[in-house]
């Protein structure tokens, strides 16, 4: 059974390769078909891969070929499977397939239908080669295909050149963590001598002291490439823009799975960060900043998309912070709860969007909560789950578990905790506003269109697993059933927090995060459904708009980037334009330029002379002969 | 009879081939080309001759008469196309057929 794993990145390709080939020429039924069913197949496959592993928890590889074998470097094409990437694998092909089954309707109007069931399904293909691959080369392989996959995806609406910047932007920026990465990888390889996971992370342990200068050089650069494609500080800028695509891709690619591709990277690595411990610092600290950050532009965006991402850029936030803690599989509990609630928030979105005629503006919409009951109460559960509030949804339980490791962590604990406490308030209160403003209050735009079951159901299905899909990891002042750690400490540490876990102060630390939530639902109640005057008048102030457009243009970080970079280099190249080679190579065309038009006036079209010039040639010829 | 130099034979070649080729540079009349063409090819078949009669071999003579052949079919293809030309521009002037200039 296990021997399965193989094909399950096959079978997307497949649909790839298929839907590319053809490229349209098929009858939509069949596009369809492929485009869903192989991530269905793929999703099945998975379901049956996990229970034959969950029977024997051990890690098991299959080496498909070697793909490349130069001296003793001999990367292969081979997948890993234990608890942690077969976790990711189930999510991704599970999320995965509910998105696709949305998109059949969502974008069945659509003509560019069989390109962008084909970029979906070489997503999910890259997707799962990312997880799934037994080294790094071959991981990075699959890093860079839901890169370029994501890149098509925002871009897919080509025509408006926004979204080509949008998509430019996301990749360029992204470039710049992977060439990190890259860097990371030739430390690693030249160092260690292997890039194959398990016997790297052997190695290192051999090989380097905790705190020594490689193994943090590597974790660095390594992190730079998980930077970039979970849009943390400071290479956070893509993701907003990122929302030009299609809303399922954002659904999929820039919430549920490519953007926790760098939580599963430093968790894949998680031993380069036992021997670095600035680095996982660094980490904790990055997750901290970028997820208050993050809450606070969240707060002030005016397009619902835009809210969502922020929202994302944030909660991937909190997977760093878990992460910097050592809180691996709590980083992990919570990618899975993410992927739920977060897919859903986005799919619910883009009910809202599309049958409002593409309308992003939250202001423009209003009391919807009636006319769009699907959408209202898939984006209401979704909002409970990503704001967590206590004990009913999936997102208490991943948030609270970070919350109390990160309080665990030493001298840096509380300050992460407070932070992550701020972040939590934060969260309630914008997606919370989203809610109030879009679903109550007076009727804005009115919806047209019908909803169809392939919509319906993905939110369905998503909306019970934001519910219930944190039951099963619940804390041991609850009931106690550590299932999902249980299950991760086969593939990963278990915390120092674990060893005090079920003490008082768990229990009243939980209780502070639940009053939090509550808290934050409650200003958001006030401040966009009561609306009281001094509110208003506060909101109103200039000082208070001010602070209202820097949270809402991310902190400046756009603006800064532009500033310190982009003109900089597109001044460079400017005054670079006419240097030395330039001119040379620019000479050598001008010169052939003017020598084809000489050689062009010859060409007169006169036979006789032609007749001349063989003559001439004739002459010189026999000349050379005779006298040389 | 008296015995002709080969010496005098090539040198009446030679302005033979001088005179076909200054023919076909200057007139611009198609005809007259053609013409001009046939005493090229005449002046190469008199230095055959001239060749073959001085070592005492026959392929000089055999030469010539590939040469005439081959000038009867040139002067039938050439007559030919001069035909179509004058019947597309109406004249016989070389330098109006241009058309195909670079």
């Amino acid at each position: 059974m296990l021997s399965l794993l193989a094909f399950i990145p096959a079978f997307p390709l497949l649909g790839f390769a298929i839907l590319f080939v053809t490229a349209g020429l098929l009858p939509k039924r069949w596009i369809t078909t492929i485009g869903v069913g192989s991530v269905g197949i793929s999703a099945f496959l998975a379901l049956i891969v996990m229970f034959a592993f969950l029977g024997a928890p051990q890690p098991y590889t299959k080496v498909v070929w070697t793909w490349i074998a130069v001296s003793s470097f001999t990367p292969h094409i081979g997948f890993y499977l234990d608890a942690l990437s077969g976790l990711m694998m189930l999510v991704i092909t599970f999320v995965s397939f509910l998105i696709h089954l949305y998109s059949a309707e969502f974008m069945s109007t659509d003509e560019g239908y069989n390109r962008y069931f084909a970029y979906m399904n070489l997503f999910v293909a890259s997707m799962l080669v990312l997880v799934l691959a037994d080294n790094l080369l071959f991981l990075y392989l699959g890093w860079e295909g839901v890169g370029l996959c994501s890149y098509l995806l925002i871009g897919f609406w080509y025509r408006d050149p926004a979204n080509g910047l949008a998509a430019r932007k996301a990749f360029i920026v992204t470039r710049v963590g992977d060439t990190a990465m890259a860097i990371g990888l030739f430390v690693l390889l030249t160092n260690l001598g292997t890039l194959d996971i398990q016997p790297l992370m052997q190695q290192a342990v051999v090989h380097w002291p905790v705190g020594s200068a490689l193994p943090i050089a590597a974790a660095a650069l390594l992190l730079g490439g998980a930077l970039g494609k979970s849009a943390q500080l400071p290479l956070q800028t893509w993701l907003p823009d990122a929302m030009a695509g299609p809303t399922p891709v954002s659904a999929l690619i820039h919430a549920a799975t490519m953007v926790t591709a760098g939580v599963y990277l430093i968790a894949r690595t998680h031993v380069l960060y036992d021997l670095a411990p600035p680095v996982q610092t660094a980490v904790a600290v990055i997750g901290a900043l970028t997820l208050l950050l993050a809450g606070f532009s969240a707060l002030n965006q005016t397009d619902l998309k835009r809210i969502l991402a922020y929202s994302t850029i944030s909660q991937i936030g909190y997977m760093f912070l878990a992460l910097g803690v050592g809180a691996w599989s709590a980083a992990i509990f919570h990618f899975m709860t993410h992927a739920f609630f977060k897919a859903l928030l986005f799919l619910s979105a883009g009910v809202v969007v599309q049958r409002l005629g593409e309308e992003h503006d939250i202001f423009r919409m209003g009391g919807l909560r009636e006319r769009l009951p699907l959408a209202f109460w898939s984006f209401l559960i979704g909002s409970i789950s990503l704001a967590a509030l206590p004990l009913i949804d999936a997102g208490f339980y991943s948030k609270d578990l970070i919350l109390w490791e990160a309080w665990s962590d030493g001298a840096l604990g509380p300050w992460l905790w407070s932070a992550g406490l701020i972040g939590a308030l934060l969260t309630a209160i914008y997606i919370f506003r989203a809610v109030f403003v879009v679903f109550f209050g007076p009727v804005g735009l009115e919806p047209s269109g019908p909803t169809g079951w392939r919509v319906a159901i993905p939110l369905v299905v998503l909306s019970a697993l934001a519910l219930v899909g944190g039951f099963v990891e619940i804390p041991p002042y609850l009931g106690n059933v550590p299932a999902f750690s249980r299950l991760m400490q086969s593939a990963l540490p278990t915390p120092p927090a674990m060893a005090t876990a079920g003490s008082s102060s768990e229990l009243m630390l939980s209780a502070i995060a639940a009053l939090v939530a509550i808290l934050g639902v409650g200003i958001a109640y006030i401040s966009f459904r009561r609306r009281p005057a001094f509110l208003e008048a506060l909101v109103q102030s200039p000082a208070s708009l001010a602070l209202q457009h820097f949270w809402e243009t991310d902190w400046g970080f756009d603006w800064l980037y532009d500033r310190a970079l982009v003109r900089p280099f597109l001044w460079i190249s400017r005054i670079d334009q006419g240097d030395v080679i330039d001119r040379f190579y620019g000479g050598l065309a001008s010169l052939s330029r003017v020598a084809y038009r000489q050689l062009s006036e010859s060409e007169t079209g006169r036979v006789r002379r032609y007749a001349a010039g063989i003559t001439a040639g004739s002459v010189v010829l026999i000349a050379i002969l005779v006298f040389a | 009879m008296s015995v002709v130099l080969m010496q005098h034979a090539l040198f009446l070649a030679m302005v033979l081939f001088a005179l076909g080729t200054i023919g076909v540079l200057m007139r611009r009349n198609l005809i007259v080309m053609l013409m001009s063409v046939e005493i090229m090819l005449n002046a190469a078949g008199l230095a055959f001759i001239a060749a073959g009669s001085r070592w005492g071999q026959a392929d000089g003579q055999v030469m010539f008469i590939l040469i005439l052949a081959l000038a009867a079919a040139e002067v039938a293809v050439g007559l030919a196309l001069i035909l179509r030309l004058y019947q597309r521009l109406g004249t016989l002037d070389a330098d109006a057929a241009d058309k195909m200039r670079g």
